[in-house]
């Protein structure tokens, strides 16, 4: 396979560029465009995969316990994290109800779970079956994973019923609020171009 | 490839650079095949995205189409006390600006307001450019596009906001609100505005640069 390993493309105005090592924490910029070439992140394997792990545990807290309570007249309703996509789909909003299910829930957790599945055997320097493939995925993913939008919808929410109802915060709310910070670190730390070079190497 | 100057690109390289792992592979080695696969991560290759002008012209004019009933159509249901009210995304700005809630009015008119226009505009504006082979100022259209693929994603805040909304007030209690129809039309604008970013390829502003590019085959 003839392969240039030296060179890499800009994607977003396909200028060639010697690939050159760079000091830590730092990121290579297209001289043409402008556009970010690739990072160096030190030990992205490492970091990502904690954060990976830290992020499907939060996950699964953020389901399990009680996400916001209202109280109204001495009466208190809560909900979960999925609530509001159950009422959507029986308003017959099913395309919205799925879109946030995906955006704020199952995206996220694809992804973490695919990060984890590539990248915990390889810091063993062992390889599960479709690696490749399931990192491709969790790239395409990236775009779509929707929490720190959704958090200030909460906000906004809760300004607004402000006024007419006391919201309580639940212990769910606090480890979506964690999520956040966290898939902000995955995309901090990951170097896609460091994986796929480890992923070479297999061949 | 011994020598890389200034002006040198992946695809007049005859290297085709692959979207998802950024891996350059040369033409020579893929010849008669019709679909080329990345030999690393198994993504299809291309020089540049297929049908790149038309899909993403075809999702902007969709997204223009969809914005009118998701701006006309209520989003939100209130009824309070035997009373209902419905509620546009515009008149949902009004009512936090109403009630002095200036920062939350400011956000949601610009995640819902600004941004879904000024991203059709943008990438209007950029298509039309490509088409026409312009030359002007391709960084700055460049960095354009980099802002519209980011902010994009900020507009599905008022998907959000009604998800909550309808979950924390519900049929039982003094109020209620509904979903309106006009979030379908919404929640479908953001989508495909998210898409025609994904499908325009700012290497075609570049392109337009460059005099003798025939080697480019799409």
């Amino acid at each position: 396979m003839a392969t240039t390993q030296t060179l890499i493309a800009c994607h977003e105005c396909d200028l060639l560029h010697r690939v050159q090592s760079l000091p830590e924490k730092s990121k290579a910029r297209c001289s043409r465009c402008g556009s970010l070439l690739y990072v160096h992140y030190p030990e992205t394997i490492d970091r990502t995969l904690a954060c990976a792990i830290t992020g499907l545990v939060l996950l699964v807290i953020a389901n399990l316990y009680p996400f916001l309570s209202l109280e109204s007249q001495g009466s208190i309703l809560e909900t979960t994290l999925i609530t509001g996509t159950i009422i959507l789909s029986q308003e017959s909003m099913a395309g919205v109800a799925i879109l946030v299910l995906f955006t704020s829930m199952l995206i996220p957790c694809v992804l973490l779970g695919a990060l984890v599945y590539v990248l915990w055997p390889m810091k063993r320097g062992a390889c599960l079956p479709a690696s490749r493939r399931i990192f491709r995925l969790a790239l395409i993913l990236r775009p779509w994973s929707m929490t720190e939008v959704f958090l200030l919808g909460i906000l906004v929410s809760v300004v607004k019923l402000a006024k007419m109802a006391t919201i309580i915060p639940g212990t769910a709310l606090f480890a979506f609020l964690a999520l956040v910070f966290v898939l902000a670190a995955v995309n901090v730390f990951l170097d896609p171009r460091t994986i796929w070079e480890r992923m070479d190497g297999w061949r | 490839m011994t020598c890389v100057h200034a002006a040198h690109t992946a695809a007049r390289s005859g290297l085709f650079n692959c979207h998802s792992c950024g891996l350059l592979v040369r033409r020579t080695s893929m010849a008669g095949r019709v679909h080329v696969r990345c030999p690393r991560c198994g993504a299809r290759l291309h020089f540049r995205k297929p049908n790149s002008i038309t899909r993403t012209w075809a999702l902007v004019i969709a997204a223009f189409i969809f914005y009118i009933p998701a701006n006309l159509l209520p989003v939100t249901v209130t009824t309070y006390l035997g009373s209902t009210q419905s509620d546009t995304i515009m008149s949902g700005v009004i009512f936090f600006m109403q009630t002095g809630s200036w920062g939350i009015a400011l956000i949601i008119f610009v995640a819902s307001i600004v941004v879904p226009i000024a991203k059709l505009t943008a990438l209007s504006g950029l298509l039309l450019s490509v088409q026409r082979r312009s030359s002007w100022r391709p960084e700055e259209r460049t960095r354009l596009y980099r802002i519209t693929e980011v902010v994009g994603r900020w507009s599905m805040l008022d998907v959000f906001v009604v998800t909550v909304l309808v979950a924390l007030v519900r049929l039982g209690y003094l109020s209620t609100i509904v979903a309106g129809r006009g979030i379908v039309f919404f929640a479908a604008v953001v989508v495909l505005t998210m898409i025609a970013a994904m499908t325009f390829d700012p290497r075609l502003i570049w392109d337009a640069l460059e005099k003798n590019d025939e080697s480019i085959a799409h």
